[in-house]
């Protein structure tokens, strides 16, 4: 349903968050990947039990979370004020503020940005909301190459593939894959690989070093995103490990970074919670090696140029729901991917967004509208752990079974004809509300042992036959709980 | 003497109900009086979490008014309980039942899981039950993260008489149930489950023990498929469990 002022979800045909198939099927492909179920479930058990180690050495970690969560709180409740300050700050020391409504509006807005300096060719910071909007093949579309020069996204580029994860991207590649990619493809991006190459990670490492190394020393424009903006003082800030950020970051004559607006926090202070939490939970260190912080332009000091880019492409939308608003709350750490036992098992690709995991699983379909995400929120057992492991606290179980309802009372709203599911929930609800219906009932489900051979069920009809496959169902028994009640002791109420 | 009305689940009541039946027996065993609400149907979880609230309302209220009257319930399910805990108030609220959520805010404060009305309630650890296996512990989900029961489970499990408790690999991931998530997402539902039996078989364990009856069908469904020869068992029916009244195959 929508209606005139109502924010406006992310636009289709531009940008990744929309899955080509539901994730059933994503997922059934997935994990007839061998390879790339080992790959994924070895670097998620090591990210696991790192972050394990540097979260259980902090006595106050759950007030951390807590004050993170209520940092994130507070500063969604009067998030305006603080983006207007912020571009009032931005502004005021030498750098340009574009406001973006969606990711069309973004990709216009730095395109047309690059355009003006007249260059042809940008370096990358790795960047989740760039990826969110399409960015690099908007530039493309536009004679621009925008070459990413994080090391795992360097991979996924060069292997023409998608991200998997948001802050390992490649986590879904071993070194063997790696290198076969390095030897392709280096050569038709800049610096070849040496035709030597051998698996091991120091030469892997070394031979992106030397190719981006040429790109970082001729690049002219850089683009980033954020990991948090200060509105005190309009200052930027980036979170990173490898160092090819701070190059990006003070290299190239022109700065232009996309934000989305939800990354804004009001005050310095707040960063002393959000920098504890963040590097723990996401590459499981104590600190991250990198951490590059702008503020406008300085005479003879990095960028002459700066740009901020606030893109909204959803998110005041979701920040209108007032139980999903909670999502906009993360930080982008990746901790409740690590831990998703569905995440570990299908990967990111099968879910289709570039914000793959539990989160990826509330988020997305709220950037997106329900509807052109519908099977995402019901990815997941709904077994906790992303809750637990979540450095802001976000409920993310609570959010998955908030956009279930979602979906069903959007599709109620959008057809006057009840799904079989919908058909099937409406009965049992009427029976079990009812102890006379719901005693018949049982006694009615006894006809299930017609199915059974030696106490247990092979074979049951659709939509039961998708637990069958690979699961037997129990027999009913020949007497339910409340008869055996109602025989020895039905005097007792 | 205590007097504790069961919601047996609607699992139990019409699956398994051998662990309602352990349920009685335990309780009884240990001189309380069990009462069984005959009204009592559904918690609604199912419905909530595929996504139909609506239609999960009527249950609730329902249950609130069956459970009412009681100063004190007991269920043998982890999951059960975290709804009757976490998601009944939430459904009236969000109708807008104000009253009705309050109502439920206050049968939910007197709602146990039966590891935490033993421990915590009825301030015992050692049941004195008898099951002479060797026997593993799957902490479900529900029961380890939305209800916190930690350990308790464990501490009765450790006093069982003559059982050798084996530690299950990975103990804390997820079996792969997740309601309509394993009819809905068939193949991951079964990926996850794979491993849990690899882990529940390397053990040894001629059993695998949870709190939750639904988990323990998943798990049993998938080590029957396979002929594993390994069965399960709810924690009721190995507590209840003794020298002369021994649990039973399920």
């Amino acid at each position: 349903m929508t209606f005139l002022g109502m924010p406006a979800y992310a636009p289709r045909g531009v940008g990744a968050l929309r899955a080509e198939e539901p994730f059933p099927q994503a997922a059934r492909t997935a994990l007839a990947n061998t390879q790339l179920r080992r790959n994924i479930g070895h670097a998620t058990a090591t990210i696991r039990a790192k972050r394990a180690r540097v979260v259980g050495e902090v006595p106050d970690w759950e007030a951390l979370r807590l004050a993170g969560q209520q940092l994130k709180a507070a500063t969604m409740a009067r998030l305006d004020e603080h983006l207007e300050r912020l571009e009032r700050e931005v502004t005021a020391r030498g750098g340009a503020v574009h406001w973006a409504r969606d990711a069309n509006e973004a990709n216009d807005i730095v395109t047309r940005l690059v355009q003006a300096t007249g260059e042809t060719e940008v370096v990358k910071v790795k960047s989740m909301v760039t990826q969110e909007i399409g960015l690099n093949e908007a530039l493309e579309a536009a004679g621009i190459a925008a070459y990413e020069t994080d090391l795992a996204e360097l991979i996924v580029q060069l292997g023409h593939d998608k991200p998997s994860h948001i802050l390992v991207p490649a986590i879904h590649r071993n070194r063997a894959e790696i290198r076969e990619i390095f030897l392709r493809e280096m050569g038709s991006y800049g610096l070849p690989a040496p035709d030597d190459l051998t698996d091991e990670p120091r030469r892997l490492a070394m031979a992106a070093r030397a190719h981006l190394r040429q790109k970082f020393l001729t690049a002219k424009v850089g683009i980033s995103g954020a990991n948090f903006a200060v509105a005190e003082t309009g200052t930027l800030l980036v979170v990173e490990s490898e160092g090819n950020g701070r190059m990006c970051l003070t290299l190239p004559e022109t700065l232009i970074t996309v934000m989305g607006i939800e990354k804004v926090v009001p005050t310095w202070r707040d960063l002393e919670v959000f920098l504890q939490l963040l590097p723990r939970s996401s590459t499981g260190e104590r600190m991250n090696p990198y951490t590059s912080a702008w503020t406008g332009v300085t005479t003879g000091d990095g960028p002459r140029e700066f740009h901020l880019v606030l893109l909204d492409n959803g998110r005041t939308a979701a920040l209108a729901d007032e139980v999903g608003r909670e999502a906009l709350h993360c930080i982008k750490c990746s901790a409740c991917m690590n831990v998703c036992p569905v995440y570990e098992r299908t990967g990111g690709h099968a879910y289709g967004s570039v914000y793959p995991g539990p989160i990826g699983a509330v988020l997305s379909p709220q950037l997106t509208g329900v509807e052109d995400n519908a099977s995402l929120p019901y990815a997941s057992s709904l077994c906790g752990a992303c809750f637990d492991a979540c450095p802001v606290r976000i409920d993310i179980p609570s959010l998955l079974v908030h956009l279930r309802a979602r979906h069903v009372e959007e599709r109620r709203a959008a057809s006057r004809i009840p799904s079989a599911e919908a058909l099937s929930m409406a009965a049992a609800s009427w029976v079990m509300a009812d102890p006379a219906r719901f005693a018949r009932a049982e006694r009615a489900g006894r006809a299930g042992r017609l199915f059974a051979r030696r106490g247990r069920i092979r074979s049951l009809p659709p939509p039961l036959s998708a637990w069958t496959t690979s699961r037997d169902a129990p027999e009913p028994p020949p007497e339910t709980f409340r008869e055996w009640w109602a025989r020895t002791r039905g005097d007792r109420a | 003497m205590v007097r504790i009305a069961l919601f047996v689940t609607c699992l139990a009541d019409g699956l398994f109900p051998d662990v309602g039946r352990a349920t009685v027996r335990l309780l009884e065993r240990l001189g309380h009086e069990v009462v069984f609400p005959e009204r009592q149907t559904c918690c609604g979880q199912m419905h909530t979490n595929t996504g139909y609230q609506r239609e999960a309302l009527p249950l609730v209220r329902h249950h609130v008014e069956v459970f009412e009257p009681y100063d004190l319930v007991v269920a043998p399910s982890g999951s059960c309980v975290g709804s009757v805990r976490h998601q009944h108030a939430m459904l009236a609220r969000r109708a807008g039942d104000e009253h009705l959520a309050a109502r439920a805010e206050a049968v939910a404060s007197r709602t146990y899981e039966l590891s935490e009305l033993l421990v915590d309630v009825l301030g015992v650890d050692d049941v004195g039950a008898h099951f002479p296996h060797r026997v593993t512990y799957h902490p479900t989900c529900h029961s380890l993260r939305l209800l916190r029961v930690d350990d308790k489970p464990l501490r009765l499990l450790r006093n069982v008489r003559g059982m050798d408790l084996v530690e299950l690999p990975d103990a804390d991931q997820c079996c792969g149930f997740g309601g309509t998530f394993a009819v809905k997402n068939a193949d991951t539902s079964t990926a996850m489950l794979a491993d849990k039996m690899r882990n529940v078989l390397g053990t040894g364990a001629e059993a695998v023990t949870a709190g939750d009856a639904s988990c323990l069908m998943h798990i049993g469904g998938g080590l029957s498929r396979l002929r594993a020869g390994t069965r399960t068992l709810h924690l009721a029916e190995i507590l209840a469990s003794t020298d002369e009244h021994p649990a039973v195959a399920v």
